[in-house]
């Protein structure tokens, strides 16, 4: 492969110039994290869909995962791909845009126009890399709470998000409690396991393995570690998916060829795919954006911050919850799910769970799942009824 | 299971649920295990304004109950009741579901750790038509409310009236209320004895507190 030069200079650099939203914070502003640092001045860019009512009371936050953006019902500027949550998103779905103002912003440290280490660092005038600060999820919700503070919003409807997405839920749950109305943390978990950790380490391993990475500083070099990200991504794409889903859809079959070629070729469907997989995803995404969002994942633990008890982490919360788990999903198994919902039981907290059933494996919540879709809608408007928000006839009473 | 998968007779099953409705004080906290459908919930968040939990082990029940705007877990009670803290309900209800337990005793053991009062509704084995039937063809007993074979019932810890009340007192249980229903519904203590029960109860409805 030869070396590419950086990004299309035809295509918009949507890390600096997003097509989104943007709310920016001044040096007035600053975003306190909670290794300590201080950052300023900084951006979040969001997408919105939807009106907000008039006691602003029909606002839903959905929060995205690791690689995922604020695109999540529109054609993704990036790909030109549609959004990654269209099937519960937009015009009578689930997450109604007639009925719900809906919100979704890029996660600090990302690379869709949010604040990360492909943003420019006003000290020095070039990309943050690794000079950026480790961020957590709580700095990715304190940082959510601020744009939401900016549109005038008290207290959302709901939260809602998957993997990543719901550590946010949880987190926005247990530290802005009174803000949160109700709250979806699906297929996720309160912390990271070390599986976990070790799978991302694998791929933090890959990209700096990578010479083209240049300890961070790829931008000015004007590289890009695609190799080491693809592998990156390659290796991680497998914990979303689950055996019996790869076994369906590529088995032993060969890619368009009737024999084995005794070479490393991708003789096997799965290799090409996965190669795919890994291609598509450099083109999209930023490594260091990946270093930085992984951590963040390892470094959650929800208990610790709540002295090593789950459920004080939510003592006294008056959301109403709907946790929700996938069968096959290894990634973020059921019982992790479970733990969340003890917990929530714990603390008497207003819990509904569900584990649906599917081989799909944790990507099972980015799918056309009827089940998630059902439960979903039912979720929403018994919650949007407890609201006083308004639910259509045709399903006004289930 | 939920009762009106255990009851054919959907009117029959309301009667049923009537009758636990009229058990629990209003405005109290109430998780009904084994929920089903939620209809008990429904019943008892409309009438007497409880604060209504539920556990369900089947999927499609619990997305009948999240519609329904129920807080209900998908969950085994056989395994899961551990995790509820002591004292946090008022009303612990195991509804037409004791005979599927794995541990009946260990699951009412955790009812009144968990609630103050346990309430449970039970069919009677001990029924006439169910003793004729085995005396008469020496099979296992299939009836109208219990139509399955031995060998695929999820029934798989039958008790008459009297197992359970010795049950619940070698538990150490105090039986605060009881009711036996008829084959119509209609509850047996208004023409009979206690002793009778047993015999013309088709089904059974305790409510225990611990001591």
């Amino acid at each position: 492969m030869t070396r590419r030069q950086v990004a299309d200079p035809d295509k918009r650099n949507e890390a600096i110039e997003p097509s989104s939203l943007v709310a920016h914070f001044g040096a007035n502003e600053p975003l306190a994290l909670e290794s300590g640092e201080i950052l300023a001045p900084w951006a979040i860019a969001y997408q919105a869909y939807g009106a907000l009512n008039a006691d602003k009371s029909n606002a839903i936050l959905l929060c995205h995962a690791l690689t995922g953006d604020q695109h999540v019902a529109n054609t993704n500027p990036v790909t030109g791909k549609s959004g990654w949550w269209e099937t519960m998103v937009g015009s009578g779905k689930p997450y109604d845009t007639d009925r719900f103002f809906i919100i979704c912003a890029n996660v600090l440290g990302s690379c869709l126009g949010t604040t990360g280490p492909a943003s420019l660092d006003p000290a020095t005038g070039k990309p943050y890399a690794l000079h950026f600060p480790v961020v957590t999820i709580r700095d990715m919700v304190n940082a959510q709470a601020k744009l939401v503070d900016r549109l005038g919003i008290d207290t959302l409807f709901c939260v809602a998000g998957g993997s990543m997405g719901g550590m946010q839920v949880l987190e926005w749950a247990a530290s802005h409690s009174s803000r949160v109305f109700s709250a979806m943390p699906i297929a996720t978990a309160a912390k990271h396991t070390a599986q976990n950790i070790a799978f991302h380490e694998v791929g933090r391993q890959a990209v700096m393995a990578d010479p083209d990475w240049h300890s961070g500083r790829y931008l000015d070099e004007g590289t890009r570690p695609e190799k080491g990200l693809a592998v990156a991504r390659m290796a991680a794409h497998i914990t979303y998916l689950s055996e019996q889903a790869l076994h369906r859809k590529f088995g032993r079959n060969l890619q368009e060829r009737a024999a084995p070629t005794f070479s490393f070729d991708a003789d096997f469907e799965v290799e090409s795919y996965l190669r795919y997989q890994g291609r598509a995803f450099v083109e999209r995404f930023d490594a260091n954006s990946y270093l930085f969002l992984t951590r963040a994942m390892d470094y959650f633990d929800l208990a610790k911050e709540h002295d090593g008890v789950l459920a004080r982490a939510f003592a006294g919360s008056k959301t109403r919850f709907c946790v929700v788990s996938f069968t096959s999903d290894w990634l973020f198994p059921t019982r992790d799910s479970r733990a969340i919902v003890h917990a929530l039981n714990a603390a008497g907290a207003s819990v509904s769970f569900v584990e649906i059933e599917t081989d799909k494996g944790h990507d099972a919540f980015l799918l056309d799942m009827p089940e998630l879709l059902e439960t979903t809608r039912g979720f929403i408007d018994s919650a949007a009824r407890a609201r006083g928000l308004t639910v259509p006839a045709r399903r006004a009473e289930p | 299971m939920s009762p009106l998968e255990m009851h054919a007779d959907a009117a029959y099953a309301r009667v049923d649920l009537l009758n636990l409705v009229s058990m629990v004080e209003p405005g109290s906290r109430v998780l009904d295990v084994g929920c089903g459908d939620g209809s008990l919930l429904r019943l008892l968040a409309e009438k007497r304004g409880v604060d209504a939990r539920g556990i369900e082990l089947s999927q499609s029940g619990v997305n009948l109950c999240v519609a329904k705007g129920l807080s209900v877990i998908q969950g085994d009670a056989d395994t899961d009741l551990v995790y509820y803290p002591d004292g946090s309900f008022d009303y612990v209800i195991l509804s037409q579901t004791l005979q599927a337990m794995r541990q009946p005793r260990l699951v009412m053991e955790h009812m009144l750790r968990i609630g103050r009062r346990a309430i449970v509704s039970f069919p009677n084995f001990g029924h006439w038509k169910i003793r004729l039937q085995l005396l008469t063809t020496g099979r296992m007993p299939v009836t109208k409310n219990l139509s399955y074979s031995w060998y695929e019932t999820p029934n798989i810890h039958f008790c008459t009236i009297n197992d359970f009340i010795a049950l619940a007192d070698e538990m150490g249980a105090v039986i605060e209320q009881a009711s036996a229903l008829d084959r119509f519904g209609r509850p047996v203590e208004m023409t009979l004895p206690r002793r009778m029960w047993n015999l013309f109860g088709e089904q059974a409805v305790f409510v225990l507190s611990g001591q």
